[in-house]
């Protein structure tokens, strides 16, 4: 009985067919596929890409120098020197995250009592040289600069939640 | 049972107490933890902070641990519903007015009220009004304030007044408008000031020149020992990716407490000055090149293989460490030579065939709070010495009484029973004076050895009330300062005050200039000893006669001439003069530049393992902590290599450790200390001299290679050159006055200066600091000298 059943189900390719109508329906249905780089797939305002240093409205760097990102990051990826700056504040002389031990976890994000440091929405970057993947302090600024406004419209819409 | 002891019950648990004892403290020995902000184990009690609070059983209300005597049969839960809300409440209190800093606070990661707020605070404060806002203070470049965050637990203001012995500090205002300060505006210049700094559990009071650099748990610790003082304190380094960031104190009872100096704190600044050496220099047809090391090593060898041992002379500073030191003098002898010295600032050697093994303090560290009677002769106690000082004062509270002959006055932090200010040939006499006095009171016939000394000299009153307090005294001592064992007549001084001490029943030591002067008699860096103290056959020069009749070729070992020694313008005319001269330092200085043919950069001691000998013969070993900037290289491993180079025997350790140990073998295993001195006759007043006599000590920031480099303490009061000081009566007899500079001729040496007038310097007496540039161009620290004035 069931040799009979195999025979007819290979004989008449019932598998292939049922195959054959799965794809038949998709190849009607509305289309999932993104046509990248023409086209992007949508992203959640906790996007975690590159890292940016944010600055205050009056232009002010918001980094304090805590090093709190520093302590918490589990990859250690980023390197802080400080000092005090000319007006008594406390600043960073050095700040890098080195993008080959970073692994996108968003502690430092997490860690950062002045929200400066921030991942984007970026992840579209290469680098050609050894040494391009240490973002320096004044890279990180330049990146913040560039986003401000969608950093701070994903912070604010994602704000609710925390 | 004894009837010292007590019972009491804490959470259950049954603890024995000493009667009298405050629960925190039996407590903290069981290890229970009660939260605390005000009560330190070194400093009085003030239960003014009330974070300590527990419940006992039968009291109504719950009482502060560490304001309330154990009693027999006390019953006391830490952790009890009661304790843990009056405890949540004064924790609720305090940070109320707390900023919410943290992350730019330098406390942070080590604070002990963000600790127990983690413990004892709520998430959310109820607090809706404004927070207080206090005015900081500037208190000086060591010490910087964020008086916003203070929780007015008044441990600074206790400090100043109980350790210090300076009252600074205080609180003005009650309740909410209480303020920590100055009580005038000025900034806070007592030797172990920035011990708040540790004692302060918030971060209202930080150090200045580490501000905003580190953080606490981003630091690596390492446990070592302070180079500046005889005291070898126990200190820990901190080091942040290989650099030194800052210095705390390490806890020994024996030695330090729980302090340290401002100079031992803050000295490791000069690491990272400007003119650290980072290669090996040397000097070709007149102009410097960096070399590796093999070249510059061989260059040193081959340089100093060309000439007779006679003509080699080495200078070692008194700050070397142990094994330095006895590779240097292995080196030296190796070649030949017995010319190797590390009293760099003494003039007066006529004795040393009779010095003790080592400048022994005669006790033990501890024992200086148990004194009842001190003499220090020659000594500006409290820059020399700053531990000392505090363990002086300790003695002077329990009802001490601390005498000084001084040849100028000097501040000290607590009260002297006595002090005679001489000039330094008056001063000889004074100690003469004292001496007769002692002999007439034990009513002994004056020994012949001092028979033509103590001849015609009848004691001042002053000076038989010193005779009398040290006679009558339980514990005695005499202790010999810097400025005894740098004057002209250090022979005599020690002459008399051994014989003081011995028929009063005194002990009688020394107090080593440097952290290591004890380690280089024991080492054998002096002319006339070998290591362990072994007599050596021939006699070298020792360190003025090295300078005076000049040698060809010269080691300086960490030693800046210009600075450190005696008589600054014959040392570097015969510098200039030498052949050759190789300077193992781990700075270069201009001058240094001038007169060396090597310059070698070395590790100083904080990037150095090696071994610092105290005052009371301790020996301390440490390691290395920061790391070497460059080519420099720790000083025994070159010294090593030298001693290959020369092909001299017995060059091959492999470890510091080696080296120590070599040395250690060569003492007895039952050594004994013993400082007593055997007179010999002939002992002559010194002539009385006309005209003006020049005095001189070294500032408390100037006294080695590192202090002299740390701009924090540069910049504070006690580092501010103020010239030539001279006698009011001499300033209106040589027609000087306060305002403009003078010219000081000595010795055909010339320099000009301000002039400040000053009742502290006696009449007859012009006192300058040595050891710093601006008087660098003159000649020795005791002599004659003439002031003139300069018209503008």
């Amino acid at each position: 009985m069931n040799a009979l059943r195999h025979f007819f189900k290979s004989f008449l390719l019932l598998e292939l067919f049922r195959g054959m109508m799965l794809t038949g329906r998709n190849l009607f249905e509305r289309k999932i596929t993104v046509q990248y780089p023409d086209e992007r797939a949508p992203q959640s305002p906790r996007f975690r890409g590159l890292h940016a240093l944010r600055r205050y409205p009056n232009g002010e760097e918001r980094c304090i120098a805590c090093k709190l990102c520093e302590a918490v990051c589990p990859a250690l990826a980023i390197t802080i020197e400080s000092q005090q700056r000319e007006d008594g504040s406390r600043r960073t002389t050095r700040y890098d995250i080195d993008l080959f031990k970073c692994i996108f976890c968003g502690f430092c994000e997490e860690a950062c009592p002045v929200d400066s440091i921030v991942e984007t929405r970026i992840f579209e970057y290469h680098f050609e040289n050894r040494g391009d993947q240490i973002m320096t302090k004044d890279k990180l600024l330049a990146v913040g600069d560039k986003h401000e406004d969608q950093i701070a419209a994903d912070r604010a819409a994602d704000a609710a939640y925390r | 049972m004894s009837d010292d002891l007590v019972t009491i019950e804490v959470n259950g648990k049954s603890l024995q107490a000493r009667k009298g004892a405050m629960l925190i403290e039996v407590t903290d020995q069981a290890d229970i933890k009660v939260p605390r902000f005000c009560y330190h184990k070194k400093l009085s009690v003030a239960a003014n902070c009330r974070m300590c609070l527990v419940e006992v059983e039968k009291a109504p209300k719950p009482l502060p641990a560490c304001a309330t005597p154990v009693m027999d049969g006390m019953k006391v839960y830490t952790h009890s519903k009661l304790a843990l809300e009056a405890q949540k409440g004064t924790m609720e209190f305090l940070l109320i007015n707390h900023p919410l800093d943290c992350p730019i606070c330098d406390q942070g990661g080590e604070c002990e009220l963000q600790d127990i707020a983690m413990g004892y605070g709520e998430d959310v404060s109820r607090y809706t009004d404004n927070k207080r806002v206090v005015k900081d203070k500037d208190i000086g470049p060591l010490i910087s304030t964020e008086m916003t965050r203070c929780i007015h637990c008044t441990r600074c203001v206790r400090f100043g007044e109980e350790i210090a012995g300076i009252r600074e500090l205080g609180a003005t205002g009650r309740g909410e408008h209480m303020q920590i300060g100055t009580y005038i505006a000025k900034s806070v210049d007592s030797e172990l000031s920035a011990n708040v700094i540790d004692l302060c559990p918030v971060g209202a009071l930080t150090a200045k020149p580490s501000r905003f650099e580190a953080r606490a748990w981003e630091m690596i610790q390492h446990a070592s020992v302070a180079p500046h003082d005889a005291i070898g304190s126990n200190i820990y380094i901190h080091t942040l990716r290989g650099r030194v960031v800052r210095v705390v104190p390490r806890d020994n009872e024996a030695l330090n407490e729980s302090w340290i100096s401002n100079r031992d704190r803050f000295s490791y600044e000069a690491l990272y000055s400007d003119d650290r050496l980072a290669a090996p220099m040397i000097k070709r047809n007149g102009s410097w090149q960096q070399t590796d090391w093999d070249t510059a090593l061989n260059f040193v060898a081959k340089s100093l293989r060309q000439h007779a041992p006679q003509d080699l002379g080495a200078l070692v500073a008194p700050t070397t460490t142990l094994e330095e030191m006895y590779l240097a003098q292995k080196l030296m002898r190796g070649l030949g030579s017995n010319h190797i010295d590390h009293r760099l600032r003494q003039s007066d050697f006529s004795d040393q065939d009779a010095a003790p093994l080592f400048p022994w303090l005669g006790m033990n560290i501890e024992d200086l709070d148990k004194q009842d009677a001190v003499l220090l002769a020659g000594c500006n106690i409290s820059k020399e010495q700053p531990i000392v000082t505090h363990r002086l004062r300790k003695a002077v509270l329990k009802g001490g009484r601390v005498m000084m002959v001084n040849p100028r006055r000097y501040e000290t932090p607590f009260e002297l029973s006595t002090q005679c200010v001489n000039g330094p040939q008056e001063m000889i006499r004074s100690l003469a004076g004292i001496a007769s006095a002692v002999f007439a009171y034990a009513a002994v016939e004056v020994p012949e050895s001092l028979a033509t000394l103590l001849k015609g000299v009848t004691p001042a009153e002053n000076e038989s009330a010193i005779a009398t307090e040290l006679a009558e005294a339980g514990n005695k001592a005499i202790l010999l300062g810097a400025i005894a064992q740098q004057h002209t007549d250090f022979a005599l001084i020690r002459a008399l005050c051994s014989s003081i001490a011995m028929h009063t029943g005194a002990v009688f030591g020394y107090l080593p200039e440097a952290g290591n002067s004890a380690g280089a008699w024991l080492a054998g860096v002096v002319p006339h000893r070998l290591p362990a103290g072994q007599v050596a056959e021939n006699c070298g020069a020792h360190a003025s006669a090295l300078f005076s009749k000049p040698r060809k070729a010269y080691i300086m070992y960490g030693v800046e001439a210009e600075l450190d020694c005696n008589d600054p313008a014959t040392a570097q005319q015969a510098l200039n003069e030498a052949d050759f001269v190789a300077v193992f330092s781990p700075f270069a200085s201009e001058a240094m530049r001038g007169y060396a043919d090597a310059i070698l950069p070395i590790a100083t001691y904080a990037e150095t393992s090696g071994t610092y000998v105290n005052a009371e013969g301790g020996w301390q070993s440490f390691q290395g902590a920061g790391q070497l900037p460059g080519e420099a290289r720790p000083g025994w491993k070159l010294l090593r290599v030298l001693g290959n180079q020369l092909e001299l025997p017995g060059f091959d350790y492999m470890s510091s450790t080696d080296v120590r140990d070599e040395l250690k073998q060569q003492f007895p295993a039952d050594i004994e200390f013993d400082n007593s001195v055997t007179l010999n006759g002939g002992l002559q007043m010194p002539q009385a001299t006309d005209g003006l006599m020049r005095i001189s000590d070294v500032p408390i920031y100037a006294v080695d290679n590192l202090v002299r480099r740390a701009s924090a303490l540069q910049n504070t009061t006690d580092a501010q050159f103020i010239g030539a000081c001279v006698n009011p009566q001499d300033a209106v007899r040589l027609g000087l006055t306060n305002e403009g500079a003078v010219l000081v001729k000595q010795q055909g040496h010339m320099s000009i200066m301000p002039l400040t007038l000053t009742d502290d310097v006696p009449e007859g007496c012009v006192w300058m600091s040595a050891g710093i540039s601006q008087t660098s161009e003159l000649a020795a620290g005791f002599g004659p000298v003439s002031l003139q004035k300069v018209v503008s």
